[in-house]
């Protein structure tokens, strides 16, 4: 019953929440949660002002998404950080108003893009998400050392010669990629979710970068793939089920380091403030 | 002159109920959100702000869904999703911005619960653009005392507080040193910021109270370098976009295409920005200016002739 409705579906699932996990890694280790929500949930008015002009819906995201991500860069150059990311959030939000009160017939299509409808992924959506995805994949794998060296120590990125802003710009558009192509499928606040849940949850559980990243896909590959049988079985929307387990996930992990933590502070095994790596990485070997 | 004030204000402006609410709730908000928004931009948490009025969504349609007047549940989720951030993001300042994601995630997906319930419940589609959009226009007589009220005990935790406040704000090392209990500042801050952003997002909407809590805040700190002054500037300048917001959006009736009004919140945040954008170009020139000032006197003072300092500086 499974497999011949829902491997549409499954695939696209399965295609966002390798993006979601690679690219939430670094928009956790960078604290740009923020921005990463911000990015998507604008991105809808694209939605909006798209339908009212009757282009693809994935235009106006893409417009919405690349002009924020632009916007948040230009904004934060002369200003601080979250004011210019809540500044343009909301100017993408007062468009999305009034293009939502220009077209009626919208109002509906209003709740499955914000919390998503992957029940009904359809088929000809499968090619762009997968190019887009590749693309997504390929900038990070690029920007892979410069990304890491200036999110871990501005200083000697600097001394380097790393150029911080424009490596900040990039990850900002690579940001606004993922949310182009995922956006149609899971909507604003899938996406935002499974990008801070499982990276958040990986991060505290090891501290090497890759195992990190591995283990962020593979969380967000659970919680997606646990998220559509439940919405399924009980026909409540994706984003719910999405939006807690990375909640749970999280606060599972925390509380599992938390208690190593305290063991080995009981057994003299000396503790810090941070979690430590030698556990947590034995922790994440045996979670994967 | 009466020409000139028809041509501003539509007919029926000033007699309109709708238009009355709007102007006294919008006020009071505004208010409320630029003296809490100057120590959200000063601690840099506008993202916590945002979070906490989207997050009281997902306590707005639950109060829809159960009865209950949707204020107390917008207020009631805020406050609960501050406590979680607080605790989640107790151990590192790093970790807030994560904290903050997570508590947000997951409102947001009890949001998502609670609106397809109310949507199947009561089939409409409506629901979801009314709490998330909001409007000022929509805002019920019956609530105002409550909401006038609740902005009052805000402002005056605020005023009370503001000392310690603005210490631990600006300089935590400095706030222990003095002996401020920083956490419990921290902690009270952050209810507080619940309280104003939940009642802003219920009457207003979530994009709104996060305009009014960032916008004006962060022009009035672009305009002045006083936390006083900035809290009164943030003030005003708030109450100056709700207005004229009103009353562009009362005006776009008349506008083509005929017979639609234009969304307030559309007016209104686009006025936020572009008080924003207007304000840095004059923190700008006022600041060339004194540098100009400093190097003409500067130089007069290098070839000797001092009189013409004090011409300059007059």
């Amino acid at each position: 019953m499974f497999w011949g409705l829902l491997t549409d579906t499954w695939i696209a699932a399965t295609m966002v929440a390798v993006i979601a996990g690679v690219v939430g890694f670094f928009v956790v280790l960078r604290g740009e949660a923020f921005a990463a929500h911000a990015i998507p949930h604008g991105a809808f008015s694209g939605a909006a002002g798209a339908v009212l002009l009757g282009v693809n819906t994935l235009v106006g995201l893409g417009v919405f998404a690349v002009g924020g991500a632009l916007g948040i860069g230009a904004l934060g150059r002369r200003g601080r950080h979250d004011v210019a990311t809540a500044l343009a959030l909301v100017v993408m939000l007062g468009l999305g108003a009034l293009f939502l009160s220009f077209s009626v017939e919208y109002a509906a299509e209003v709740y499955s893009l914000l919390f998503g409808e992957i029940l009904g992924v359809p088929s000809d959506e499968l090619l762009p998400i997968a190019l887009l995805g590749i693309v997504c994949i390929a900038a990070i794998a690029l920007l892979y050392r410069p990304l890491m060296l200036t999110s871990i120590s501005p200083e000697v990125a600097e001394v380097r010669g790393v150029p911080g802003r424009r490596i900040e710009t990039a990850f900002l558009l690579v940001v606004a990629l993922a949310a182009t192509m995922t956006v149609p499928v899971v909507g604003v606040l899938l996406m935002f979710s499974l990008m801070i849940g499982p990276a958040a949850t990986a991060r505290s559980l090891t501290n090497s970068p890759l195992r990190a990243i591995g283990l962020s896909v593979v969380l967000a590959l659970a919680i997606v793939w646990i998220a559509i049988t439940l919405s399924y079985l009980t026909n409540f929307p994706v984003g719910f089920f999405v939006g807690t387990l990375g909640a749970v996930s999280f606060g599972c992990a925390r509380g599992w380091t938390a208690w190593r933590a305290g063991r080995a502070a009981g057994s003299g095994a000396g503790s810090g403030p941070l979690p430590a790596p030698a556990h947590s990485s034995a922790t994440a070997g045996s979670t994967s | 002159m009466s020409q000139i004030l028809n041509a501003l204000f539509a007919p029926q402006f000033f007699s309109s109920e709708p238009v009355h609410a709007a102007l006294v709730v919008g006020a009071v908000v505004a208010l409320v959100t630029g003296a809490v928004g100057v120590f959200t931009v000063i601690r840099g948490q506008a993202f916590a702000g945002h979070a906490l009025g989207e997050v009281g969504s997902a306590g707005g349609s639950a109060a829809f869904l159960g009865g209950v007047n949707p204020l107390w549940g917008f207020m009631g989720m805020s406050i609960v999703a501050a406590g979680a951030i607080e605790l989640l993001g107790l151990h590192r300042p790093r970790s807030r911005d994560v904290a903050t994601g997570l508590v947000l995630g997951a409102g947001l997906g009890l949001a998502a619960l609670f609106l397809y319930l109310d949507s199947t419940s009561s089939s409409t589609t409506g629901v979801t653009v009314t709490i998330l959009f909001g409007s000022l226009f929509a805002v019920s007589q019956p609530m105002l005392p409550s909401i006038v009220t609740l902005s009052l005990i805000a402002l005056a935790v605020i005023v009370v507080c503001y000392r310690m406040l603005l210490l631990s704000s600006l300089s935590t090392d400095l706030a222990v040193a003095r002996g401020v209990p920083v956490r419990a500042i921290s902690a009270a801050y952050l209810v507080i910021m619940a309280v104003a952003v939940s009642l802003a997002a219920e009457t207003i909407g979530a994009i709104l109270a996060t305009a009014l809590l960032v916008g004006p805040p962060a022009t009035a700190l672009r305009l002045t370098k006083r936390p006083g002054g900035a809290l009164v500037v943030a003030g005003l300048v708030g109450v100056a976009a709700v207005w004229v917001g009103i009353v562009l959006a009362y005006d776009s009736f008349y506008w083509p295409p005929a017979g639609h009004g234009w969304p307030v919140s559309f007016f209104v945040v686009a006025l936020v920005f572009v008080f924003y954008l207007v304000a840095g170009w004059v923190a700008a020139a006022a600041q060339a200016r004194r540098i100009r000032r400093v190097m003409a006197a500067a130089r007069v003072a290098a070839s000797g002739c001092e009189p013409h300092v004090d011409a300059d500086a007059a």
